[in-house]
């Protein structure tokens, strides 16, 4: 017998208590002002925020990083943004990324509980980018944050996109004695860029 | 041939031999243990996600076979490729093959323990292929030909003289050198050439999601997405008690794994991968090497819920005190005493014993599991099936007999009170007096309790 129906029998033989399984309705955790808290947190745990009340002002908001202002190879997802360097979207293989200084790249919605920020592979045609970049720059609406992780995927649909992933910070590591450190292997820096911010607070509830 | 056991008190004590350094490894993830309680206490609704989680996994358990054929249907359709392995050897041939297949020479590796429970990196090893640990402590482990000594945290047993020392001998870095900043930036370019040399990338998996057919994976350094961004295969070694049911399931385990590891709000990267990269190809490879045979265990199923996020580690008073390699195990501490004793209770007899009964793993474990428990009752088995060494044995027996009978009870306890105190020291503390080892026996009273509480009850004071 093959090894799938070998397991599946051996499971089938064995029947298991079932207790359930649970709704899952909360209430869970609401934040009074959920982008200050967004902001908190991820400054804990280490990236840094900028706000830009509209799409317009990106390239001045960036402007105040001197990383940015100095950074030769830019591949701007985001349109108000210039890439610099080079046409990137003629890019097929994704080592040639390996040069990036900066990727800016579009968040789909952001967790005011941890900083998570989440991101869809059609948006980044490739991935690599958000990995090899020597920094990050995600834009995220101020409007799509929620409060907690259950309501993120409650927004996001299930399975339609081969790749997705939340960032929370930059990559670090604290493999060498617990010590922290930034940059590990992916993004020295990540800068959340928090667009249209001057919205009433009700727009937040869940 | 005469079968190895381990040896958990002998090695604990020479892991203690360095005071200094005990106490160091001790208190180094005493602080990681802090943290855990300062974002368990941020989250009002903690011990629902707890108990939440501890259903989700249970009822999975169930349902195993089910959830397993909708995670195949879902995964297949997402155009990855589903590949069943009974046991260790199956899985190592199955990714033998792969690689192979696409002419692969050279490998990245994110951290998995279920490779590690396989020995894969010694497999592909032995057959030509490159493999590298990317994961920052993987890799200082992987440099000095050592097991990783914690589950999460691989290297917390190495100090930075130590990576200063095998840095400088494999990639080049000054001499004493102990930076964390500098080391770290080292292993950065160290990796990122391997990154940009592997034809393939191998990651473990977090969580599985039958609805989706699709894996998450948890990490900090953005390691697993950088190995998997680049090369065109990416293959995910699955145990099969990763599944969970449900897409929104996933916000109760990413709410609990991170908080409760490291006290983080959330793993930098949590990436969910439904199908291949554009024009490569997904391996997913589930395995259940012994997992079938511990879920139909009324009392080890349990152990089954486990997400591997460390912190039974970190609180045990006995691992953080004897380090990881005590347990000669792939994951050692309270869970991996559990995982090994249940799997071989021959070999590994003595890992239920390195445990005080405390408690303080079940009380932290994000999923519920009972492990002080489960340690007890593999204590239970072991001594049943007679595999604990002689003098134990004989020495149990003793008591049992002893402790079955009043009268001689009694007895031994004044013969004690009244004999020890005037005994030379020598008799008393020896290598006999495992409890006399770096500690007093307290000061005998002249009346024991019970003839405290007949005094009492005749003179009605």
């Amino acid at each position: 017998m093959d090894s799938k129906h070998d397991i599946l029998n051996t499971l089938r033989r064995d029947p298991v208590p079932d207790t359930g399984l649970p709704a899952l309705d909360g209430p869970w955790l609401t934040f009074e002002q959920p982008l200050d808290q967004f902001r908190e947190v991820l400054a804990a745990v280490g990236g840094q925020s900028l706000v830009a009340a509209h799409e317009g002002d990106l390239p001045h908001a960036l402007a105040q990083l001197p990383s940015f202002r100095a950074a030769q190879r830019v591949w701007s997802l985001v349109p108000p943004v210039a890439s610099v360097g080079r046409d990137w979207t003629t890019v097929t293989d994704p080592h040639e990324l390996e040069v990036l200084d900066y990727c800016v790249a579009p968040g789909a919605l952001g967790v005011a509980e941890n900083a998570a920020v989440w991101i869809a592979h059609p948006t980044v045609p490739h991935r690599a980018a958000l990995f090899l970049a020597q920094h990050l720059v995600l834009v995220v609406p101020g409007r799509s944050l929620v409060h907690t992780m259950h309501e993120a995927y409650a927004r996001i649909p299930p399975g339609q996109t081969s790749f997705g992933l939340f960032i929370s910070g930059p990559s670090k590591t604290a493999d060498i004695e617990q010590a922290l450190v930034i940059g590990a292997h992916g993004p020295r820096s990540l800068t959340v860029v928090l667009t249209g911010t001057d919205f009433p607070a009700s727009r937040f509830s869940p | 041939m005469a079968h190895t056991t381990v040896e958990h008190a002998a090695d604990a004590a020479a892991f203690i031999q360095n005071q200094e350094r005990t106490r160091w490894h001790d208190q180094a993830l005493w602080f990681v243990r802090a943290k855990r309680d300062k974002a368990a206490r941020a989250v009002p609704e903690w011990e629902q996600l707890r108990a939440l989680a501890g259903q989700i996994k249970r009822h999975t358990l169930a349902h195993l076979a089910d959830y397993l054929l909708q995670f195949e249907e879902q995964a297949l359709r997402h155009g990855a490729q589903v590949h069943w392995a009974r046991n260790a050897d199956e899985h190592n041939q199955i990714v033998l093959e792969i690689l192979q297949r696409h002419l692969v020479r050279k490998v990245v590796k994110s951290k998995s323990m279920l490779t590690e429970e396989c020995h894969l990196n010694p497999y592909l090893e032995r057959h030509g292929i490159e493999v590298v640990d990317t994961d920052l402590g993987e890799r200082i482990m992987q440099l000095r030909q050592e097991p990783p000594s914690h589950i999460v945290l691989p290297a917390i047993h190495i100090k930075k003289e130590e990576v200063g020392q095998t840095f400088h001998t494999h990639l080049g870095t000054q001499a004493d050198a102990t930076d964390p900043n500098y080391l770290a930036e080292a292993a950065r370019g160290h990796l990122r050439e391997k990154f940009m040399a592997a034809a393939a990338g191998i990651t473990g998996v977090n969580f599985a999601v039958a609805e989706t057919g699709g894996v998450v994976v948890c990490t900090n350094e953005g390691n697993a997405d950088i190995g998997v961004a680049l090369p065109p295969l990416h293959i995910a070694s699955v145990g099969i008690e990763k599944l969970i049911p449900r897409w929104a399931d996933l916000a109760i385990f990413t709410r609990l794994l991170a908080r409760n590891a490291t006290g983080q709000p959330v793993t930098a990267y949590t990436s969910h991968f439904h199908g291949p990269i554009p024009g490569g190809e997904l391996h997913l490879v589930l395995v259940d090497n012994g997992r079938t045979t511990l879920r139909a265990h009324d009392v080890f199923r349990e152990s089954l819920c486990c997400i591997r996020c460390g912190a039974c580690l970190n609180t045990c008073p006995v691992y953080r005190r004897s380090g990881g390699h005590s347990y000669h195990a792939t994951i050692p501490g309270p869970i991996g005493s559990v995982l090994n004793a249940a799997h071989d209770p021959r070999t590994y007899y003595s890992l239920p014993y390195a445990c005080s009964l405390c408690g303080s793993c079940a009380d932290v474990c994000p999923v519920k599991i009972p492990l002080d428990q489960q340690l007890l009752y593999l204590r239970g088995t072991i001594a049943g099936a007679k595999h604990l060494p002689l003098a134990k044995r004989l020495l149990m027996k003793l008591t049992s007999f002893v402790m079955q009978r009043t009268w001689l009870y009694t007895f031994a306890g004044r013969l004690a009170r009244w004999w020890l105190p005037k005994l030379p020291r020598f008799l008393v503390y020896n290598r006999l007096n495992a409890w006399g080892k770096q500690r007093e026996i307290p000061a005998f009273p002249k009346k024991s309790f019970r003839e405290l509480y007949q005094n009492r009850q005749r003179h009605g004071q």
